[in-house]
């Protein structure tokens, strides 16, 4: 029988022997880079904190985030995923998943490019931080990540970065919304255009077309949306080693302090093991990247692992949400999917605001019958004259702001509060400079315009006291050329420790207004490469 | 509104039961003469894992919750109960066990089966234990999980199937596997059961 760690399913859970790699999160840049290794014939070892949800079980995931009274159906929460905020509150567990997969087992799916401007904020605008690549510098790992995630998308974005090939899968074409917000969109000189999306529309990789469930948010039953399980399994089928249950605690380094020579991880039975390797990677997503290192702090780095220029944990960003939505005299067909299908990316490299946004027409405005009779209070013809009422004329726009860097948000080490293995949780200071709020209130003048020309009257307004974030946290491990500035290089490997690379969204030293799942991939294609030249 | 099996079956999808028609029809068929040699396990051999009088109970349990207009209600409930639990012997046990209370406590007010009360009263007993309002619970008090296990898993196969979607305007509502052509069409007539969207694979 197993060492399964207490799990009760006969998996081996204890340390392999000296891995040529260690990978810490199995999230889409722990999976990417463990697939990409494995594949080169590099020992690999994956630790993930969370468990392997198993596909099988998706649909009753779908039932349990339909219906309530069900729990999440990505188990977060409790000791395991404690955490404090300052400032603004950040709802971290809703922001995150903890699992094989990571949070791409709960994201949306929208997969865009950073544009050119984003990677030199700096030197063009005197604000954030420039990337110590160049957006060229990347656009051969974003083809590469958009083969990699299947993504669904056309070349009809005027505002798009240059790009050297069509989508590996076609758009999924414009809803019967979207059509009803072209014309209006057209008299005020705003283009539409298709949005890339990591999901199915056409079988690919092994996975299925998208089926139409409506929940891709937090579950996709039918496999259509990527997740990094999709790499993962491709790790594990060339010889990756996957433990999950196998939250790490710390790392541990050599005397030299030159090298990190271990991975501390903790099993459900309380067994501490020690998993050792030649290269780390550290790919536990925006919080828990820089949570690692700080928790990692020994007598030679007393403020945490790959720290020596103090970043660790500063610049932590989000893109936050703007929205504004209301109802048509006339149906609107919404929450038939739930992804967008299109977009306007027309004011992203403006000057007046400098930060980038991204608006969103919505496909999901209102509420959905379903769901909303499981919460409602009656039943019967009450019931349905009910949902006639409230369904079927909505619509609404969305859309995301860039924040800035600014070192006063920040991930710390909460020290009043542990975790289930005793370990001070996350601390999460975030607030919004007035530039962000003036930001988010020219996207909901744009809002309103389309709306108001779309003739809705605008029942809400998520605007700059509503906001809330989008769920992609970034920055707390900034990249960058300067080692007294950032905590890894271009390569994504830490200034400190020449063994150790740091690899998600942590890394990125501005944040645009794009979903950052794409170029986290492309970056972690990359990094995989100097990891592998390093072998 | 007429409900069809191919509801049910959408429903079940919905549900996440990995139950095929076949099996389903196979429950309620009548055995034929060439079904007599049928293996042992086999469908024709499993004994209906819902009994009838909790099948009673659902379907009175459903008449009050969906609306009047709603036909082939019996039928929908007997494959979506049926297929809905199949697997799920917890979740089996506690649509049992709210069925059984709640019946019970139709014994205490009324001195009969829940079932045999007549539609009002059926409503009104519901609405006098507090399950409007109640907050759906599989481990909390009775009326919580008389909430879940009963009207919210009633609610849930009708508004997630493309029939009871249709009722309120969406022929493919959340939950179900509608495809990606309904999205884009704009309004249609559909209440026509052959525009809802239905599974592209068939």
């Amino acid at each position: 029988m197993a060492d399964d760690g207490g799990i009760g399913d006969g998996r081996d859970r204890t340390p392999a022997a000296r891995a040529d790699v260690c990978v810490v999160g199995s999230g889409p840049a722990g999976a990417l880079v463990a697939h990409r290794l494995a594949a080169q014939g590099a020992d690999v070892v994956v630790l993930e904190a969370g468990p392997r949800f198993e596909f099988s079980r998706r649909r009753e995931q779908q039932e349990q985030h339909i219906r309530p009274g069900m729990g999440d159906p990505w188990e977060m929460g409790g000791p395991r995923d404690d955490y404090t905020t300052a400032g603004k509150h950040y709802p971290l567990n809703a922001a995150r998943v903890k699992g094989v997969g990571g949070s791409t087992l709960h994201w949306q799916g929208m997969v865009m490019r950073l544009h050119e401007r984003d990677f030199e904020m700096e030197t063009r605008y005197d604000i954030g931080a420039d990337w110590p690549i160049e957006y060229e510098d990347l656009q051969p790992y974003y083809a590469e990540a958009e083969r990699e995630l299947g993504v669904a998308g056309a070349m009809d974005n005027p505002y798009a970065p240059t790009r050297e090939e069509p989508f590996p899968l076609s758009a999924f074409p414009p809803s019967y919304s979207d059509s009803l917000f072209a014309e209006a969109c057209e008299r005020l000189e705003i283009d539409m255009h298709s949005v890339p999306n990591a999901r199915n529309s056409e079988p690919y990789d092994g996975r299925a077309a998208c089926q139409g469930y409506g929940t891709c948010r937090p579950v996709c039953p039918s496999g259509a949306k990527y997740t990094a399980e999709s790499h993962v399994d491709k790790a594990e089928a060339a010889g990756a080693r996957v433990i999950d249950h196998a939250p790490v605690q710390r790392l541990e380094h050599d005397e030299s302090g030159q090298v990190v020579e271990a991975a501390v991880y903790t099993t459900p039975d309380g067994t501490e093991r020690r998993q050792t390797a030649r290269r780390f990677v550290v790919a536990c997503g925006g919080v828990e990247n820089a949570r690692l290192l700080l928790l990692s702090a020994s007598d030679r780095y007393p403020n945490g692992l790959a720290n020596s220029s103090g970043a660790v944990g500063r610049f932590f960003m989000d893109h936050l949400f703007a929205g504004a939505g209301g109802r048509l005299d006339e149906p609107t067909r919404q929450n038939h999917i739930g992804f967008i299908t299109s977009e306007c990316h027309q004011f992203y490299d403006d000057e007046e605001p400098i930060e980038g946004m991204k608006l969103e027409f919505l496909n999901y405005a209102g509420p959905s019958p379903v769901i909303e009779a499981l919460h409602a209070e009656t039943w019967g013809d009450e019931l349905l004259d009910q949902l006639r009422e409230s369904y079927g004329t909505h619509i609404a726009m969305g859309g995301l702001v860039e924040q800035l860097p600014d070192a006063e948000n920040r991930i710390t080490l909460d020290p009043e509060r542990r975790d289930d293995h005793g370990n001070p949780v996350p601390h999460v200071e975030w607030s919004l400079s007035e530039r962000t709020t003036d930001a988010i209130r020219r996207a909901n003048e744009i809002q309103h315009a389309v709306l108001e020309e779309l003739g809705a009257s605008i029942e809400w307004t998520v605007g700059p006291d509503a906001t809330g974030p989008a769920y992609h946290q970034m920055g707390t491990t900034r990249m960058g050329a300067d080692p007294d500035e950032s905590v890894v290089d271009a390569d994504c490997r830490t200034h400190d420790l020449s063994n150790l690379w740091v690899v998600g969204s942590s890394v990125f030293p501005t944040g645009g207004a794009m979903n950052p799942t794409l170029t986290i991939a492309a970056l972690s294609l990359r990094a995989a490469e100097s990891l592998a030249e390093s072998l | 509104m007429e409900l069809t099996r191919r509801d049910a079956l959408g429903a079940l999808a919905a549900a996440g039961a990995t139950v095929g028609g076949a099996v389903l029809a196979g429950r309620f068929d009548p055995p034929r003469a060439d079904s007599g040699d049928a293996a042992p396990g086999s469908v024709a051999d499993a004994d209906p894992s819902l009994s009838t009088e909790l099948l009673d109970l659902l379907d009175a349990v459903a008449e009050v919750l969906y609306p009047a207009a709603v036909t082939g209600r019996r039928e929908f409930i007997e494959e979506y109960a049926l297929g809905r639990t199949e697997g799920r012997p917890a979740y089996r046990d506690g649509v049992r066990e709210a069925a059984a209370q709640l019946d019970a406590v139709a014994r205490d007010w009324h001195g009969d089966s829940y079932a045999a009360l007549d539609a009002e009263t059926r409503d009104r007993l519901l609405r006098r234990l507090g399950v409007e309002t109640a907050d759906p619970d599989p481990d909390g008090p009775i009326t919580d999980r008389i909430r879940f296990y009963l009207v919210d898993d009633l609610l849930f196969a009708l508004y997630a199937s493309p029939a009871g979607g249709r009722l309120v305007g969406i022929e493919n509502p959340i939950g179900h596997p509608g495809g990606i052509e309904s999205y884009q069409r704009g309004p249609v007539n559909i209440d026509d059961p052959d525009s809802d969207g239905g599974n592209p694979n068939g």
